[in-house]
């Protein structure tokens, strides 16, 4: 009999070898493994876990099938809360959420729920399951934004029976599942497209290269399009800049940037078109998940690669898988560093960063504690490219040219919890809304908005 | 998909496409661009707007063969398709936008090469509000000079220079513009668009002459809605991005020798021999100005 104290471990690739290619990392659960793993499940009268998932998902229920060996059936269970399981399975922080407040992790390791969710979902799917088509109720709901929040609220809303249309800005969609997160992440054919061909069998139509705000307007779609509702799930898609000396140097990226080229445009693989700065010596500031995949994207170009973040281990806000998968492929921790200028050749490209150390002073309003300069302390890191991962703000694209749309004075969109924002039929979640967060808390926004828009199009239509 | 209306070689490695593309076309305005994709594993190329018509649903775009991708763009054929048209993007021209601000003021274009297209549809479009304006067209030689007879058609005189004297007035737009300047002629407004050292050339002269002059930017850029930031370029000390804040801006207040080496950070090796061997120069060539020997 195994330790039940401990979980099962997932096997994965040799980290000196995935740093050398993009194939996804974890290789998930076997049959025989995930219902080992499930079975240390103590099926909680009151789980706890269920109040850690923002869309709540029934998780002793599906782990109870997976006990069993009913695979399909624990995967419909979990359908019924998630749109994208199998994008959750690997993208969530469980380590925050459900797996934080499992009663197993007090004495020993939590279940590795999200495990079981992604092996529920890649099983459903590697058996053909199917999506049952709802009679169409024959009302228009436009869904802006392919992301997680939009994918979401367009399947919870194409089940209900409505006509959703998902309008694209760009050539290809998903969202940031497709620009931002790396394939070695979340594979994109197998995984990504697999969830929007569920929808697509839901009834879901998709439009890509219209940018509402630009191509047409929200106030189009409604008046002169035939939508009855709007959601608005445009993402946070500006990214924010140090504002420091050299920031316009040849060799200076967003993260978003990099990782667009490499995850969208696909210029990892050989034959690809576009262009990436392939950097020897790569500097990545920031310590978020984008700060990850943007290091561990580098590291698989072959370059040395430093993260530099300004506050301690303790406050790194990506998950801990990903920091301790980028460790193990090779990455630098520079921590309580701040970059203080980006130095350039007489040619203006990036030839090394200046950095200072940080000591933790009083906590902020974040509640985290305050890095402080300390004088005097400043060195040089070797690089020939920076890539600044220090977070996105919403494009003020819809929200400057939609009527009466109420923003706050960061732009993001203002909407209650339910989505309803200060114009009526246009609701909102995700990013756009709360600024750069989670892919699953942007999905459970977009649960609750077609939850919101159901009651709205009942009462005023019915 | 987005099909090709009309495909049209302007001269040996400048073509256009009228396409079909109806969220485009009902929405935009002169100044604004697309971007394009040809093929499943094609670039984003992003394309100022050259024309368009809004009863047939058409945009037409004007592109130079410098890569892979304008290659390949430049073998299709009327009927064929577009992977990608998306638009429109980035802010109308401000004199478009603000016409009754612009009506009374003089107002002079300077068109560089591939840069006559942008101006087109500004100066057809001022026309059919009923106002004819100057232009000046630069190009490396008769060969390469496109729109010109468009352009006639709309504009109140248009002046063509050549580097090499085989059409027009021999010499660069900015002796041109001086010319035009001392003969007596009085601009309240230029607008320069071509390649990035013309702009920078052009300014540096209405400064000393004191027009105010309006550039539009065509650097590096990715997704073309805000999301990337490569098309930084600086104004009056402010990061900017070309493609939501532009791509015009205050030709006066652009750091024009920050955007030259931005643009050139993907020239590979190859690329630059080709372009060398095409064109004399690592940029978007065949204006009046960068004949080669200033690169």
């Amino acid at each position: 009999m195994s330790d039940l104290t401990k979980k099962v471990p997932v096997k994965e690739q040799d980290p000196n070898v995935r740093n050398k290619n993009f194939d996804e990392v974890c290789l998930g659960y076997t049959e025989e493994e995930a219902v080992l793993e499930a079975s240390r499940c103590l099926q909680c009268k009151k789980p706890f876990c269920v109040e850690g998932c923002p869309v709540k998902i029934n998780i002793p229920a599906f782990i109870g099938e997976i006990q069993k060996g009913n695979f399909i059936k624990a995967y419909e269970i979990i359908s019924q809360s998630s749109s994208l399981p199998a994008v959750c399975g690997r993208v969530c922080p469980q380590e925050t959420q459900c797996e934080s407040k499992c009663v197993r992790g007090i004495k020993g390791d939590a279940i590795n729920i999200g495990k079981l969710e992604r092996f529920c979902a890649d099983y459903a799917r590697e058996h053909g399951l199917k999506q049952q088509k709802v009679v169409s109720n024959g009302i228009k709901i436009a869904v802006i934004g392919s992301g997680p929040s939009g994918l979401t609220c367009a399947g919870d809303l194409a089940r209900l029976g409505y006509e959703v249309t998902v309008f694209e800005a760009l050539h290809k969609l998903g969202g940031v599942l497709v620009y931002g997160i790396p394939e070695f992440r979340l594979p994109k054919e197998k995984v990504v497209q697999s969830e929007i061909k569920n929808l697509e069998e839901l009834g879901v139509k998709f439009e890509r290269n219209v940018i509402v705000g630009k191509s047409v307007t929200v106030d189009e779609l409604l008046n002169e399009e035939g939508f009855k509702a709007v959601f608005i799930g445009s993402g946070a898609g500006l990214p924010m800049f140090l504002g420091i000396k050299g920031e316009s140097l040849n060799g200076v990226f967003s993260a978003n940037e990099y990782l667009t080229r490499s995850n969208l445009m696909k210029a990892y693989e050989h034959n690809s078109k576009t262009p990436i700065f392939e950097g020897e010596k790569v500097v990545v500031v920031g310590g978020g998940n984008v700060a990850m995949d943007a290091a561990r994207t580098a590291i698989r170009f072959g370059a040395d690669v430093h993260i530099v973040y300004r506050r301690s281990e303790a406050e790194l806000p990506a998950r801990r898988e990903e920091v301790l998968n980028a460790r193990e492929e090779g990455v630098v921790f520079d921590l309580l560093t701040n970059p203080v200028e980006i130095l350039g050749d007489e040619n203006d490209r990036v030839c090394g960063v200046k950095v200072c150390k940080m000591a933790l002073g009083e906590p902020d309003q974040s509640g985290r504690r305050r890095p402080v300069e300390i004088d005097g302390s400043d060195y040089v890191i070797d690089a020939d490219t920076v890539i600044i991962s220090i977070g996105t703000s919403p494009n003020p694209l819809i929200s400057s040219t939609t009527e009466n749309l109420s923003t706050d004075g960061r732009k993001r969109i203002i909407a209650d919890e339910n989505g309803r924002t200060s114009r009526e039929g246009v609701f909102a979640g995700g990013d756009a809304v709360t600024g750069a967060a989670t892919v699953i808390l942007a999905m459970g926004a977009g649960k609750k908005s077609a939850k919101a828009i159901d009651e709205y199009i009942k009462s005023k239509y019915n | 998909m987005y099909k090709i209306l009309n495909a049209k070689r302007l001269n040996e490695n400048i073509f256009l496409l009228e396409v079909e593309a109806k969220w485009v076309a009902k929405k935009c305005l002169a100044g604004q661009f697309v971007i394009v994709r040809c093929g499943e594993d094609g670039e984003r190329i992003p394309l100022t707007i050259a024309d368009y018509d809004r009863e047939k649903g058409s945009v037409t775009v004007v592109v130079q063969e410098v890569g892979a991708s304008t290659k390949k763009m430049g073998a299709l054929l009327t009927g064929d398709y577009l992977t990608d048209f998306v638009g429109p993007l980035g802010n109308p021209s401000e004199i478009i936008k603000d016409f009754d601000n612009y009506k009374g003021k003089e107002i002079l274009f300077v068109a560089g090469g591939l840069g006559t297209a942008p101006v087109y549809p500004q100066v057809k479009d001022l026309s059919l509000k009923g106002k004819k304006c100057d232009v000046i067209i630069g190009s490396r030689n008769k060969d390469l000079l496109i729109l010109n007879e468009e352009m006639k058609a709309v504009a109140k005189d248009v002046y063509v220079c050549t580097d090499d004297g085989s059409f027009g007035f021999n010499g660069r737009v900015t002796d041109l513009l001086e010319n035009l300047v001392k003969s007596g002629k009085k601009y309240d407004l230029c607008v320069a668009i071509g390649p990035v050292i013309m702009m920078k050339f052009v300014c540096m002269l209405t400064k000393k002459l004191e027009i105010p002059t309006i550039v539009s930017m065509n650097p590096i850029m990715v997704d073309g809605t805000g999301m990337c930031g490569a098309c930084r370029v600086t104004v009056g000390g402010e990061v900017k991005f070309a493609c939501v804040d532009g791509p015009e801006f205050d030709g006066h207040k652009v750091d024009f020798d920050e955007a030259m080496k931005r643009q050139s950070l993907y020239k590979t090796q190859e690329g630059r021999m080709y372009l060398k061997e095409k064109e004399g120069s690592t940029h978007h060539g065949g204006c009046g100005f960068c004949g080669g020997e200033n690169e």
